[in-house]
């Protein structure tokens, strides 16, 4: 690990302020970035803890219903105070290992948008919105590949709304070695019509699977999918599984969703 | 009613209290008045020439005590190989030079090439990035069948090639088998990978460095199976350090599986540099560089064929290996792909002729040498495997085969140069079959089916050579070292004793074992017994622990220190008792006169002896300390059978345990709930092998499972619970306690079994699918049934 200054600011404002410094990197709960800086893969000159703004902790219920979740909010306090939306709290208590799901948050996940992690997943099939320090952000314009997101440089996530379905549910299959999911399928049927999203298969990061959301939006049965599948000519191909691996469990993984949704 | 002391009690483990308790005493808490770290800075590719490696900028860097380079050991010899093998031409092996710090070339990601010590261990990587290394890269040789192909590139230059030798095994023999070949009534060949595995123990290498300007005397704290080995080969081959000024400690050790038991540069370099410095240098080895500088084990590709005659008679096996030696040979490599695995072959079976081929090649990758087992899981596998696949091909029962086959008459010399002394398969397998339920095995398939999941049963049987080593034998077979076992007990005057063992217990428990031991034969309480080990200062010469030995050699050693004892204890007796000595008898912790109530306790005695006032100090010395040395007349010959069930979803190729049985034969046993635990563990990493650990590199030999992010360890929630029993027991005929070992069992024994089972799963369903490449992960497993 590098040197660096460390702030642990107690306001969005001052976080914002903080991160305006050269070469500064706000830290959520480090579950990637604390083993990145003891590689020696990143120096940063100033880290900025978001895990002193209160205005950041916590979650709560929106008028239009929607399940708002602060964007320092560590996943244990999603998984056992997140009840209102059963499947994302289900989701959230599977992330990692306890020392992870007490110390990661969801800003810290969906900012680093790793393309095996389970939020992103969450997110983007459920439709949420990513509220930042200046703007509303649509899941569906949020993830852009990999590692990549639509939050602009020194902005963060203060909140994530999550609209809550009429069911939901994830289906993670796990990586044998890091647990992280090798392919992850997120399921939630809305009044208006079901979305699918699925992580740790793709080398673009989490996506919709269009064809599957469409055949589920008219009949939410796992016989629904029957039929449908999807190349993996774009999945990731590792030590793991292969691209056609990859492509064959996320059919498997939806139709469990489906048939597990509640 | 189980016993609460001595032989065959379920002792509580006393070592534990320290290790639960964070209390122990591991390398990495030893810290020394004004120690500096150390930072190797570690080849990043495979295979290339050093043309550059300037160190100019870094030496200025703020901290630095002093930058070593390969340059700074031209002077001091190589890293010294344990064991020289002959091939079957009559040629030793080839022998390549193993620098301390990379010279000229680096022949694998990971060799160090540069230390830096300073002050604190962050400067010394400060330091370290300051250094200009150049590399011309070269083509990495990774496959060890192209590695051996006419003009593949060379991992050693001033070597012929990349075979350090093609080993025949009995040469002698090969024509007689190729003709059982031709002459079979049915012939089994499979093709099979035994996985390239990283033994990860809780705790990474450390070593400490200390040097004693005053009596200059060097110190060397390291985390080390057996640390006499380390002071010959450091000392005596390395840095030229006679034994009686060279100490080497290891004290708690985290879990060894062999891959502690081998001479490393890190640890020559400590010393080295220690001196060179004048003061302390300390190297704590990270996660990472434990994946890419400790020795791997396996990586053997092996083809095996077995001939049956037309009643099923097994009548010739055939082997055709390719073992990877890595970059260079690790302190005992030469020596698992041949003698501790091709002596193997017979397994249980009498299988009369026996023909083994072993090709040991050079690639660009980190050495591979002993692991939990080293080469017998290897054969063991490789036989289980063909012999299920014989039975399949046959349409006989796979265990009926096994006991049509088994050896029943002992003492048995098999035709692969070892000779069983004791033993009974069809009593382990009997046992087996009773603990697994096999007519319910029916029933459990059609529930699994009814959940949509395939359900696989797999036996096996395993026999295995511990106890290491006669000395006589392996000395012949090409080892540096004699493989004896040494203890000295000391009892002190107040009657209590310390036992310094030349084993070393890493894990183990041997503290309440061999406690136990010393106990029942006194007949005193084992709280009175201290266990000390890990301290060439202290212990005689010993040769350490792995192979199964410690109890089966060093406890042998032990018992024979303790009869001397006692002898001469008896005499102390005869003495104050006024009776003849052949009269005395030791009971319970006490002397008495046969036929008398005359008695005098053993507290007594020990007094006399240290107190001499009433003492026979014409006949006999006082004191009352004995060292013994003890050398196996054979091997010992663990045995047991196996069985695994599996069940499969066939959706994802994702394979659970549902259940394993395991009954073994370990001879007679100390403490039966130590046993269960060993056999615990090692059924836990010989799980890992088979479902989940894989070493992989790419074609440019990168290490791709260099963290745990992509090397799949066992955790608890991908095992079972075991059912182990270890009733069945023909005492070893050589040794003292009748013992036979049994820290490797577990691991060599059940890979085949969850093979086998996932094998019968998918067959269960129709596939045609024969053997599948360990590890069976969901995605080999998916691929198999397409």
């Amino acid at each position: 690990m590098y040197n660096f200054e460390f702030e642990k600011p107690e306001t969005v404002a001052d976080a914002v302020a903080a991160l305006g410094a050269e070469d500064a990197q706000a830290l959520g709960g480090g579950q990637t970035l604390i083993p990145t800086l003891k590689q020696r893969l990143a120096s940063p000159a100033v880290l900025v803890s978001l895990k002193g703004i209160s205005e950041m902790q916590g979650i709560c219920t929106a008028n239009d219903g929607a399940l708002c979740i602060g964007g320092a909010t560590n996943h244990a306090t999603v998984a056992t105070e997140g009840g209102a939306y059963p499947a994302l709290a289900a989701t959230a208590a599977h992330i990692g290992d306890p020392a992870v799901r007490n110390r990661g948050t969801i800003g810290g996940s969906l900012a680093n948008n790793d393309p095996s992690a389970c939020y992103p997943a969450a997110a983007l099939g459920s439709g949420a919105t990513i509220v930042t320090n200046t703007r509303e952000i649509a899941a569906d314009d949020y993830f852009q590949g990999m590692f990549t997101t639509a939050l602009e440089e020194g902005e963060i996530i203060t909140e994530v709304r999550f609209p809550v379905p009429e069911k939901a549910n994830y289906q993670k299959f796990l990586q044998p070695a890091s647990r992280f999911a090798l392919v992850g399928v997120f399921v939630a049927k809305y009044a208006d019509g079901v979305r699918v999203a699925i992580t740790g298969a793709s080398n673009d990061g989490v996506f919709r699977w269009s064809e599957a959301e469409a055949a589920l939006s008219a009949n939410f049965a796992p016989e629904a999918l029957d039929g449908l599948s999807l190349s993996g000519d774009d999945m990731i191909s590792d030590l793991h599984g292969t691209g056609a691996y990859r492509a064959h469990l996320c059919a498997v993984m939806t139709k469990r969703a489906v048939a597990a949704a509640s | 009613m189980p016993k609460d002391g001595g032989i065959g009690a379920s002792s509580k483990r006393r070592e534990d209290v320290r290790f639960l308790t964070g209390v122990g005493n591991y390398t990495d808490d030893i810290n020394m008045h004004g120690q500096a770290h150390v930072f190797f800075l570690r080849s990043d590719v495979a295979h290339g020439t050093l043309t550059t490696v300037d160190t100019s900028a870094a030496a200025d860097m703020p901290g630095v005590v002093q930058i070593f380079t390969g340059a700074d050991f031209e002077a001091v010899g190589g890293m010294p190989c344990g064991w020289q093998v002959t091939d079957k031409h009559g040629e030793v092996m080839q022998e390549p030079r193993h620098p301390v710090l990379a010279h000229g070339k680096v022949r694998h990601v990971g060799e160090p090439i540069a230390a830096v010590v300073a002050e604190t261990l962050e400067q010394a990587r400060d330091a370290a990035e300051a250094i200009v290394v150049d590399i011309a890269e070269l083509p990495a040789v990774m496959d060890m069948k192209a590695a051996v192909a006419e003009g593949a590139p060379k991992v050693h230059d001033d070597l012929t090639s990349n075979l350090c030798y093609d080993w025949g095994f009995v040469e002698e023999n090969k024509d007689a088998v190729n003709k059982a070949f031709e002459e079979a009534a049915h012939v089994t060949t499979l093709e099979l990978v035994n996985n390239r595995l990283v033994a990860n123990p809780m705790e990474p290498r450390v070593a400490v460095g200390d040097y004693s300007r005053g009596t200059d005397e060097h110190t060397l704290f390291t985390t080390s199976q057996n640390p006499h080995v380390i002071r010959l080969l450091m000392g005596a081959f390395v840095l030229g350090i006679p034994e009686h000024k060279l100490r080497v400690v290891s004290p708690d050790v985290g879990g060894g599986f062999g891959t502690k038991i081998f001479h490393y540069q890190e640890e020559a370099f400590c010393t080295f540099a220690a001196k060179a410095c004048n003061r302390p240098v300390k190297w704590t080895s990270s996660r990472t560089e434990a994946f890419m500088s400790d020795a791997h084990g396996r990586d053997h590709v092996t083809k095996i064929e077995l001939a049956l005659d037309a009643d099923n008679n097994f009548t010739a096996l055939r082997t055709d290996t390719y073992a990877n030696m890595g970059a260079y040979l690790s302190t005992f490599a030469p020596s698992v792909p041949t003698w501790l695995h091709g002596t193997l072959m017979a397994g249980n079976y009498k299988t009369p002729l026996i023909y083994v081929n072993v090709k040991a090649v050079f690639t660009n990758t980190v050495p591979v040498d002993a692991y939990r087992g080293a080469g017998r899981p290897e054969a063991t596998f490789q036989l289980e495997r063909v012999v299920d696949k014989a039975a399949r091909e046959l349409g006989v029962d796979p265990i009926a085969l096994r006991r049509q086959n088994f050896i029943t008459e002992f003492p048995y010399a098999t035709p692969v140069a070892v000779e069983y002394d004791t033993g009974d398969y069809h009593a382990t397998m009997d046992k087996l079959e009773e603990m697994i339920d096999l007519p319910g095995f029916a029933a459990r398939r059609k529930a699994s089916e009814a959940k949509g999941k395939l359900r696989g049963l797999g036996v096996n049987c395993y026999i295995e050579a511990c106890g290491i080593a006669p000395s006589n034998l392996v000395g012949q077979l090409g080892a540096r070292a004699g493989l004896y076992e040494s203890a000295t007990v000391r009892v002190n005057a107040t009657g209590g004793l310390v036992v310094m063992t030349g084993s070393h217990s890493h894990g183990q428990g041997h503290e309440t074992s061999f406690a136990q031991v010393v106990a029942e034969m006194i007949g005193i309480d084992e709280s009175m017994i201290e266990i000390v080990h890990g301290d060439t200062s202290k212990v005689p010469m010993g040769m350490g622990t792995y192979g199964s030995r410690s109890i089966a050699v060093g406890g042998s050693a032990m018992v024979r220190a303790t009869e001397k004892i006692i002898n001469k204890a008896k005499k102390i007796a005869s003495h104050l008792l006024e009776a003849s000595e052949s009269d005395i008898e030791l009971k319970d912790g006490a002397f008495s006169v046969a036929g008398t109530d005359k008695s005098v306790a053993w507290g007594d005695v020990t007094l006399a002896a240290y107190v001499p006032h009433n003492y026979p100090l014409e006949d006999i010395e006082p004191g009352l300390e004995e060292t013994a040395f003890y050398d196996p007349s054979n091997f010992t010959y663990p045995s047991g059978a196996y069985a695994c069930e599996v069940e499969v979803d066939p959706e994802t190729g994702k394979v659970t345990i549902e259940s394993f049985a395991a009954a073994d034969d370990f001879g007679n046993i100390i403490n039966p709930m130590i046993v269960t635990g060993q056999v615990h563990g090692g059924i836990a990493q010989g799980i890992g092998q088979a479902l989940l650990e894989n070493c992989a590199y790419d074609e440019n030999g990168q290490l791709l499972s260099a963290s745990y992010m992509d090397y799949a360890m066992p955790r608890a929630d991908d095992l079972p619970m075991f059912d182990v029993d270890h009733s069945c027991q023909t005492p070893c005929t050589h040794n003292p306690l009748g013992v036979k070992g049994c820290g490797e069992a577990g691991a060599i024994g059940s890979p085949p079994a969850v093979v086998n089972a996932v094998v019968d799963a998918l067959r269960s369903a129709g596939k045609e699918v024969t053997h599948i490449d360990m590890p069976l992960s969901p995605d080999r497993v998916w691929a198999a049934m397409q």
